[in-house]
């Protein structure tokens, strides 16, 4: 067995997400390798090696500059083709997710996704994950090598272990199609004010809050709990609240002591920002709401009578 | 401009979806609709056909026959035709065998754009996209929150974990969209009525070129190998607000030291 890591950086530093896949992937199977992919990158190969990593493959080039997917999948593809990878694995993002799924196109390889757990069974590579609203846990498989495996953000704590992390330059070349999208103007990382992922308390509001001026409700209760308001994509989409505020897939992933999640559906890429927090209370008009599956008190109600004076009773308790 | 909309039925989510201990698949025995994402990108496709004056939007999935019935919610928000492939060897069909089909039938409608949903409502994919597009062999793009076409191209804002990008491609390209793009209309009645009516091509593997040792079980790579019950929560409720739910909030969370 062989094992090849997709490593994505972002700024001067690895993810974390994709660090924990390789600590992970590292033990079970020594003979890993990470791929690190993009411009002026051959400064982050001693993170991989940290990790974890025997072998560090470099791509470095300037065409590999943005982080678009269609490039990354030419690079993996040369690697698995050449070497002859049994296993590649992800830890799950934006981007992680368009490469993976793509690269299983590209060389006919099962991907199975939203993996919570790898492990070994009769000398085989299972994936763990859930499904159907975490009603049931599946263990999967994959019929013929490569398998490909995107692991869920947050399922494995990156540990530092010392691998041999022998560097490899990759020669790059592109197939026409994969630099045809370009990216005109890339997110730059916006930090006002204290982050959500450092708050106790947690009030975050959904699209059933029904209008940004709404949200002042939700920040009269923060208040008086000593936490900070959360958000949803759909929130941040829509223009309401900041996108620094957003939880789930494509923000940020929190674990406050208390979740009070208002007028929020519960969709799956909310929930895997959010599932850990130690206690989760959910307020929704629906009482069908898929968030009432995984809250601690669910309450069926109208929202906008219910915060107003959940505020007001715990002030007073404060004195 | 043609736009070819990749949709597909699901089994309507709540307490009595399952995976059926036999097959380890989805039960797909119930009440399904059509994935309620793709009503976004079914939504996308009619803003850019009326705002273009013109072209078609072809709604593209692979599944059972039945299916139609959901697709036709399609039709009726104003989709001018649906081709699905169907077929007993497509069953089964994982990310592998399903991308390939599509392809396939999408190479043969030579659209100018791919439009997929966010996600599919039952297996909580969100890679079928990328994989299409490198069989069409076209520029992708996902989690697109904005739009626009101009002059054979298309500029979308997408949503990554670092905030919104900007990314331009030329067409033909593939797209997924988020479901905070736009609101879906729902279906006039007049547009319920003519659904019936709109081209409904069902083909077979075979009428799309497709062997079947490439699509269902013989052409995936993955399995489902067992299944089992998920950790408990812990002690959960409920309640239903009768005036009196901030005060019961405020218990719970005293008792849990948590005010």
């Amino acid at each position: 067995m062989s094992t090849l890591v997709f490593l994505e950086h972002h700024g001067s530093g690895i993810q974390k997400p994709s660090l924990g896949v390789l600590g992970k992937a590292a033990a079970l199977d020594p003979d890993t390798s990470a791929v690190i992919i993009g411009s002026g990158v051959a400064g982050l190969a001693a993170e991989a090696a940290r990790y974890g990593a025997a072998r560090v493959f470099i791509a470095d080039d300037p065409r590999l500059e943005a982080p678009l997917p269609q490039t990354r999948v030419d690079v993996i593809a040369g690697l698995v083709n050449s070497h002859g990878f049994g296993n590649v694995l992800f830890g799950a993002s934006v981007l992680a997710s368009d490469i993976a799924g793509a690269l299983s196109a590209r060389l006919d390889a099962g991907l199975n996704w939203d993996l919570t757990d790898l492990d070994i069974e009769g000398g085989a590579l299972v994936g763990k994950r859930s499904a159907l609203g975490d009603t049931v846990l599946v263990d999967v498989g994959w019929t013929a090598e490569p398998r490909l495996g995107l692991i869920r953000a947050g399922s494995f704590e990156p540990a530092e272990t010392a691998g041999a992390g022998a560097v490899e330059q990759v020669a790059v070349t592109l197939e026409d199609f994969s630099t045809q999208a370009q990216m005109v103007e890339q997110a730059h990382e916006e930090q006002t004010g204290p982050s959500i992922e450092e708050a106790d308390v947690l009030v975050a509001g959904g699209r059933g809050v029904g209008a940004p001026e709404a949200f002042k409700e939700l920040e009269d209760l923060a208040g008086a709990l000593g936490g900070a308001v959360a958000s949803t994509r759909a929130v941040v989409d829509s223009g309401w609240y900041p996108y620094q505020t957003q939880v789930g897939q494509t923000g940020k992933t929190v674990a406050p002591k208390l979740y009070i999640a208002c007028g929020i559906s519960g969709a799956i890429q909310h929930k895997v920002g959010m599932q850990s927090s130690q206690v989760i209370v959910s307020i929704n008009k629906d009482p069908n709401a898929a968030i009432f599956d995984f809250s601690d008190l669910s309450v069926v109600g109208d929202l906008h009578e219910i915060v107003p004076k959940l505020t007001a009773l715990v002030a007073e308790r404060k004195g | 401009m043609k736009i070819a909309v990749c949709v597909k039925e699901v089994p309507d989510s709540g307490p009595l979806r399952r995976i059926d201990p036999d097959t380890k698949r989805i039960d797909r025995s119930g009440d399904k609709s059509l994935n309620a994402f793709d009503l976004n990108a079914i939504e996308e496709a009619l803003r850019l056909k009326e705002a273009g004056g013109g072209g078609e939007v072809v709604l593209v999935s692979l599944g059972p026959d039945r299916a139609l019935e959901s697709l036709r919610k399609g039709l009726a928000m104003g989709a001018d035709r649906v081709v699905l492939i169907s077929d007993a060897a497509a069953v089964g069909s994982d990310l592998v065998a399903t991308s390939y089909a599509l392809a396939e039938a999408i190479k043969r409608e030579s659209p100018d754009l791919v439009l997929f949903g966010q996600q599919a409502g039952d297996s909580d994919g969100a890679v079928l996209w990328a994989a299409v597009a490198d069989r069409l062999r076209f520029p992708v793009i996902s989690q697109v929150s904005e739009l626009e076409v101009a002059n054979g191209t298309v500029s979308a804002k997408r949503q990554t974990e670092f905030g919104y990008d900007r990314i331009q491609a030329p067409l033909p390209a593939v797209l997924a969209v988020s479901d905070a793009l736009n609101e879906p209309r729902y279906p006039s009645l007049k547009g319920i009525m003519g659904a019936k009516k709109k081209p409904q091509d069902v083909v077979s593997l075979a009428d799309i070129g497709v062997s079947a040792d490439r699509a269902g079980y013989a052409g995936s790579r993955t399995t489902v190998t067992a299944l089992n019950s998920p950790p408990s929560r812990g002690d959960t409720q409920k309640i239903e607000d009768d005036g009196s739910a901030a005060q019961k909030i405020l218990e719970y969370l005293v008792e849990r030291k948590l005010v």
